[in-house]
């Protein structure tokens, strides 16, 4: 029903090539993360002591076995599963929190807006991975706490894009024309202004996914994060803390690292190409 | 035609405060609408007219509660609805309804035309959904849109047919009121008679009160029983439309009159061009808004505010020099 704008955002974007490679790739990954485990029959916490302990690349072990005799390649595709859990349900998390209050906020203004708007400023003052750090050593590590704190931490992103626009948007004839045919103001909100305040939200989704993973990543490999036998990129790099490894067992922390900068950077591709797509004004 | 005032505005008044000093002391204030009288009879199309800014816009919405007043009385049916509570206002809306004047910016983009003209029935939950369906598709086609059409998007039409839209719209809740707010300013000269004879067969057939808000004289002209001219917030002048056109009193008007194009190159006439800008609404002059630009200006003009006088029946004019004016232009 919707077709004609949706399909004009759909080939918008389809011609976007980085944000196409992105989406392959974050595809392919998904795939990886999910089938490979089965596939191949992979385990990473088992410890193969004939490989040895930081053994090489080579042989069985094609990521050579971290300082304990566990399968690198095997570590890097379950940590890819954690990293991918905990960045899009902590987006998502911020995603529930911040738009309900950025609309509340912008709709009714006055008060409400001063509240929501003078709490997501408190919040993105304080510099979040302290604060982070301090809610997850108090709650205690685990994946699911993690994803919790950063999911709560990142919700004014999300209600500082949305009640900007939501103040634009707002003001414009049809939302008046709404009060007008005496529409309420659950109704105004829901069907006439956060249809058409939500574009930069569906941007602001995807770049707080990578941003999530990022702080994940830095949690663990400060050990705050995911915890040990648990993998996840952050703290398979953990390792890389002692200089020896750094310089001679580069295996042991290159692979994850790459993993992660390519899935940042495949998911900011992404949302430049929502950006584009989904602006109307943006050529065809 | 009846003599039952429909609407009844008293003394209403639109304030926006512009600021004050550090210490919150000085408030200034634009004074978009001030004080302004108009009454509405019943099944009659009042014309506002005036030039862009003087409040004619706020005036519209005022009326309808879209921008709360400072001040004042609306007694709409026998109702003061500027003292009814959200709820009843609400209920309200049922009966008054408005056309806008960019039929671009007041349909919303994710709505089709059929949602759209529904939703004022589905707000209030009236009738089946069936029910509503089949009043929906008989308005469209009454304004002239095709059923075919009913589940497109607001983008995909003209202007014209847009705005079509916005008056079924405007219809579907059977209201017995409707502010136009300059509905076809933003509409190509060729479509702009369709769609005020539309509205003109629309308020004969269901018996509409119309207040049509608009720059244009010769729209005004077209449509209006009475005519109201609005200068910086005020009524200057307010008459029936045969008594205003043909016997303008308050300069302004003659003003506006002389502007009005006759395409006729054979016919010489006096025009009377007006020097300067409008005042801001900010700090409108002294006494009479008008002194500043009315060549007949005196000094009384300056410090004292002319209230609307009635100068023969039914013709109201503010202006301290009307009854002389004319002695003026005959010894002339």
């Amino acid at each position: 029903m919707k077709k004609s704008y949706w399909n004009d955002v759909v080939k918008r974007f389809s011609r976007h090539k980085l944000a196409m490679i992105g989406l392959t790739v974050i595809f392919l990954e998904l795939i990886c993360v999910l089938a490979l485990p089965l596939l191949l029959g992979l385990d990473p916490y088992s410890i193969d002591s004939a490989a040895g302990f930081g053994a090489p690349p080579g042989g069985i072990h094609i990521l050579g076995t971290d300082e304990v005799g566990r399968d690198v390649f095997a570590r890097i595709v379950y940590g890819g599963r954690t990293s991918l859990f905990v960045g899009f349900i902590s987006a998502l998390i911020s995603l529930a929190i911040g738009v309900p209050l950025g609309l509340l906020a912008g709709y009714y203004k006055g008060a409400a807006g001063v509240l929501v708007m003078r709490l997501a400023d408190v919040f993105m003052s304080v510099p979040s991975m302290i604060l982070v750090l301090v809610l997850v050593a108090v709650i205690g590590p685990s994946i699911e706490s993690v994803t919790i704190v950063i999911g709560v931490m990142g919700w004014p992103q999300f209600a500082r894009q949305l009640y900007g626009n939501v103040l634009a948007v707002r003001e414009k004839d049809y939302v008046q024309a709404a009060v007008a045919i005496g529409e309420k103001d659950g109704r105004i909100m829901m069907k006439y202004i956060l249809p058409n305040a939500f574009a930069p939200v569906i941007i602001a989704f995807t770049f707080s996914i990578a941003s999530a993973i990022l702080q994940e990543s830095s949690l663990s490999f400060l050990g705050m994060g995911v915890q040990l036998p648990q993998a996840s990129w952050g703290n398979i790099m953990y390792a890389a803390q002692s200089i020896t490894v750094l310089s001679k067992r580069s295996w042991l922390w290159l692979p994850p690292g790459l993993a992660l900068l390519i899935t940042v950077l495949s998911i900011n591709f992404l949302g430049d190409g929502l950006r584009d797509a989904l602006d109307p004004k943006t050529r065809l | 035609m009846s003599t039952e005032n429909l609407l009844q505005v008293t003394g209403l008044k639109k304030y926006y405060p512009a600021g004050s000093d550090l210490f919150g002391r000085n408030k200034r204030y634009v004074k978009a609408v001030d004080g302004i009288n108009l009454t509405i009879r019943r099944g009659e199309t009042l014309g506002l007219v005036g030039e862009s800014g003087c409040g004619k816009s706020t005036f519209g919405k005022s009326v309808l509660r879209l921008i709360e007043p400072t001040e004042g009385q609306v007694i709409f049916e026998g109702q003061d609805i500027l003292k009814l509570p959200p709820s009843q206002m609400r209920e309200m809306r049922k009966r008054m309804q408005i056309v806008f004047q960019d039929p671009y910016s007041s349909l919303n983009p994710r709505m089709t035309v059929f949602e759209t003209v529904r939703a004022p029935l589905d707000a209030f939950g009236i009738g089946t959904k069936k029910e509503r369906e089949k009043k929906v598709m008989e308005l469209m086609e009454y304004v002239g849109l095709s059923p075919y059409q009913m589940h497109r998007y607001p983008h995909e039409f003209s202007g014209g047919q847009r705005q079509r839209m916005i008056i079924a719209r405007a219809l579907v809740l059977e209201p017995s009121f409707i502010v136009c707010d300059e509905p076809v300013s933003a509409l190509d000269v060729s479509i702009r008679s369709q769609v005020l004879n539309l509205m003109q067969d629309i308020q004969q057939e269901r018996g509409l009160t119309y207040l049509f808000i608009s720059h244009d004289l010769s729209v005004v002209k077209h449509i209006s029983d009475q005519v109201a001219v609005m200068y910086l917030g005020r009524i200057v002048e307010c008459a029936s439309r045969s008594q205003l056109f043909s016997n303008p009193q308050h300069p302004y008007t003659q003003a506006l009159m002389s502007a009005i194009p006759i395409p006729d190159t054979e016919r010489k006439r006096k025009r009377m061009v007006l020097t300067g800008d409008v005042p801001s609404p900010l700090a409108p002059p002294s006494g009479c808004h008008f002194h500043t630009r009315c060549p007949y200006a005196a000094a009384r003009c300056a410090e004292e505010a002319p209230d609307l006088q009635e100068t023969e029946p039914g013709h109201w004019t503010s202006c301290h020099l009307c009854g002389k004016l004319k002695q003026k232009e005959g010894t002339r």
